[in-house]
């Protein structure tokens, strides 16, 4: 029988949710990493039961943690070449942690800055991972998103990471700026059926594309339109906060955008709104379901100034029809005096017959649907504040 | 023999649950204790001091015999209860709710 596997990342640990195919008892195991910021966890598509993980911390920095027995225990997987993997008393070595931005001439770009809060130039500093995108193919590789952002790659199961620095030297990096979050390369989506071409999406700078495994990239942003940037059509310069993708659709692309709800159709060359009736269309997260690649799902937030949902009711809206016509979602969800926010990783959906799809909030509580949407019931309540949410299938 | 407290988490990601103790040949400055202590546990790399600049990280602090020693240079002398294991190096994180 089939089994869901919950990974939730909170600011004060991780947690695994699990449950059968029925989806209406689950165990909770955590926290695991205890006092640390989550940011994302995440199981490779090639093998199920190794898991990737970015703990993090203002204190102590940056930890990547692996399990390769579903999430029961973890090590850190780095380790200097040629060295043994543990110390003389057992313990694990571990580089894990070390994102250098690759400024090599060889294969590098120079060290540049970016645009800063107040407009001045600011060089380029690593502070956390916010994303870690397994391969779908290969359980040693597997990408990560930071900040300040670029994207890093690991091929030895996340113990030595290697900046793909064509995107952050690409040229228009000096006029990328922090959102309030930070600038954070926050998604990362592999094509399945093209193993050469990634999206990603930065804030506040846009979206980006390779179709060269990421020696390359591209501005895709043309279509997207930001009134609190000087020019609101520019190239880049846009918040994005998610983008999602069916796999059998991949030139079809969702986004939610600081503000703004968008389609492209042809792999991010042109964008549209598809906000139609949406109470708002400020918001974060974003994603397709399972089977049906023209479903998606949004939760919207107040405002860039209130990020809350608004009326104090907690609603999921989603549209059957690939955007601009909305439904909402609200049936064992709280309708009076809820003021949570779901942030831009904390939904996922499962991959079972009747497709489940999930989220987390800021108010620490986990829903899960066993019915597309439909209904909603909490799986838990009373975590920290969520900051991601991924499913697993697992047979 | 140099004993060193670190910060619960850095026990925790060490795998240690008290103090850990070092054996430094030379001379006992900032720079050669962390030296030691990342050399004796490979995962604290990058969590005390930053990868690349080697500076202290922001929140952290260094202290002994009830002295701030966050900003002295790192390759000065540690005081000699450091340096006897009379006294503890101890790094400190900064205090934050939350």
């Amino acid at each position: 029988m089939s089994k869901v596997r919950v990974l939730v990342g909170t600011r004060k640990g991780a947690f695994i949710l699990t449950s059968d195919g029925k989806r209406d008892k689950w165990d909770v195991s955590g926290p695991h990493f205890a006092g640390w910021e989550i940011y994302h966890l995440k199981g490779s598509p090639a093998d199920p039961n190794r898991i990737f993980a970015s703990q993090t911390s203002g204190w102590f920095g940056q930890i990547i943690q692996r399990s390769d027995d579903g999430g029961k225990t973890w090590h850190q997987p780095g380790t200097p070449p040629g060295e043994a993997t543990t110390a003389p008393d057992g313990t694990p070595k571990a580089e894990s942690n070390k994102f250098v931005y690759d400024t090599s001439t060889e294969t590098g770009a120079p060290l540049t800055t970016h645009q800063f809060y107040d407009g001045t130039q600011h060089p380029w500093e690593f502070k956390r991972v916010w994303h870690l995108e397994p391969s779908l193919t290969d359980p040693n590789t597997v990408y990560a998103g930071i900040e300040d952002a670029a994207i890093f790659r690991s091929t030895d199961g996340a113990q030595n990471w290697k900046e793909l620095s064509g995107l952050r030297g690409h040229g228009t990096g000096p006029k990328w700026q922090p959102g309030a979050g930070g600038m954070c390369l926050h998604t990362i989506i592999l094509d399945p059926t093209n193993p050469k071409r990634i999206y990603i999406a930065i804030s506040a700078a846009g979206a980006f594309r390779t179709d060269d495994e990421g020696k390359t990239w591209k501005p895709i942003n043309k279509g997207l339109h930001s009134q609190y940037i000087p020019d609101p059509n520019a190239e880049v310069g846009h918040c994005v906060h998610h983008v999602a993708m069916h796999p059998q659709k991949p030139d079809v692309l969702f986004m939610q955008k600081h503000w703004d709800v968008m389609r492209s159709d042809d792999a991010g060359d042109n964008w549209k709104e598809i906000s139609g009736n949406l109470p708002t269309d400020f918001g974060f997260v974003i994603d397709v379901h399972a089977h049906e690649p023209e479903t998606i799902y949004v939760v919207p937030i107040k405002s860039d100034s209130e990020h809350f949902v608004p009326d104090g009711k907690l609603r999921v809206y989603r549209s059957r029809s690939g955007g601009n016509e909305w439904e909402p979602l609200t049936k064992g969800l709280p309708q009076s005096n809820c003021y949570v926010n779901v942030l831009r990783d904390a939904m996922a959906v499962d991959k079972l017959d009747e497709c489940g799809i999930y989220f987390g909030t800021s108010g620490g509580q986990v829903y899960a649907s066993a019915d597309a949407g439909d209904s909603w019931n909490p799986i838990v309540r009373d975590l920290p504040p969520v900051l991601a949410v991924e499913v697993q299938t697992l047979k | 023999m140099i004993r060193v407290v670190l910060p619960q988490h850095l026990r925790t990601l060490a795998r240690v649950t008290g103090e850990v103790t070092l054996n430094i040949a030379g001379p006992v400055t900032t720079r050669s204790v962390l030296d030691a202590l990342e050399a004796q546990y490979p995962m604290l790399q990058g969590t005390i001091r930053d990868h690349t600049t080697r500076q202290r990280r922001a929140f952290l602090r260094f202290f002994a015999c009830e002295d701030d020693l966050s900003h002295e240079s790192p390759d000065s002398p540690l005081p000699k209860e450091v340096a006897s294991g009379k006294e503890p190096f101890l790094i400190i994180g900064a205090i934050a709710g939350g």
